[in-house]
């Protein structure tokens, strides 16, 4: 089932806006408030308002579920390969502070951040991201899709 | 007969909850050393301006595999539930 031509316009020119924000809470989730689970509940709010507006089956077309468990399971992978990373210490350390990549060490106290920092935490935030996109994005999008059979059954 | 046996074990419970309750000590006492630490070293030890963040990630990083676990679950659940049936499919 397709929404009017309204919805379509408005949820067509807020969905880049949406799904920037989304990748910008999970990016940033070491410097700013969010993370990864916040990330990305507002990048698949934002595949809930495309589900919405245009009808699951014209979406299910380009959006698999099969595709989407890929990117769940390898989310989990990546945060497990993570936590196992800094095994030879203990179970998620953080091992990649203070080296080259992703280890500078910001000064303590207030400071506006610097991107390249936080170790394993960003990756993990990235990680964590894709698993709550595709999780949320397949559940929303196989209830719509059972939802929209049983109206053409009926 | 089973009645007033229900109804007294629910004044004993109940009175057993509000005891608790009273007996339970303040908020915030005893105080404790792991905010005062991860205030302090939170952004020496990962390199995280976001203590929330350095917190969910590394030091209850555990904590947060579960949740991700949770999910994992939930989806599973909510595929299997919606899933196509074979004559579905057949058609």
């Amino acid at each position: 089932m397709m929404m009017s031509k309204i919805v379509r316009t408005i949820s067509n020119l807020l969905l880049p806006f949406i799904l920037t924000y989304g990748i910008y809470v999970i990016l940033h989730g070491h410097l700013t408030p969010g993370g990864g689970f916040q990330g990305g509940a507002v990048f698949a709010s934002g595949i809930a308002l495309f589900i919405v507006a245009f009808g699951s089956y014209n979406i299910q077309k380009n959006l698999k579920e099969h595709h989407l468990s890929i990117l769940e399971s390898s989310g989990a992978l990546l945060f497990i390969g993570l936590a196992f990373g800094g095994i030879a210490i203990v179970f998620f350390y953080n091992f990649l502070v203070g080296s080259p990549i992703l280890g500078h060490i910001p000064p303590s106290g207030s400071n506006p951040g610097d991107i390249w920092t936080g170790g394993v935490i960003p990756l993990m935030s990235i990680a964590v991201g894709l698993k709550v996109i595709a999780g949320l994005s397949v559940i929303v999008l196989v209830m719509a899709l059972a939802s929209s059979k049983t109206e053409i059954e009926e | 007969m089973r009645r007033t046996t229900a109804a007294i074990f629910l004044g004993i419970i109940i009175a057993l909850l509000i005891a608790t309750a009273l007996l339970i000590h303040p908020f915030g006492y005893p105080p404790s050393q792991m905010d005062d630490y991860i205030i302090e070293n939170a952004q020496s030890e990962t390199g995280t301006n976001n203590i929330v963040t350095s917190v969910v990630f590394d030091y209850r990083g555990f904590d947060t595999l579960g949740e991700a676990t949770i999910l994992f679950t939930a989806v599973t659940g909510v595929v299997m539930l919606f899933r196509k049936k074979k004559e579905e499919t057949a058609k």
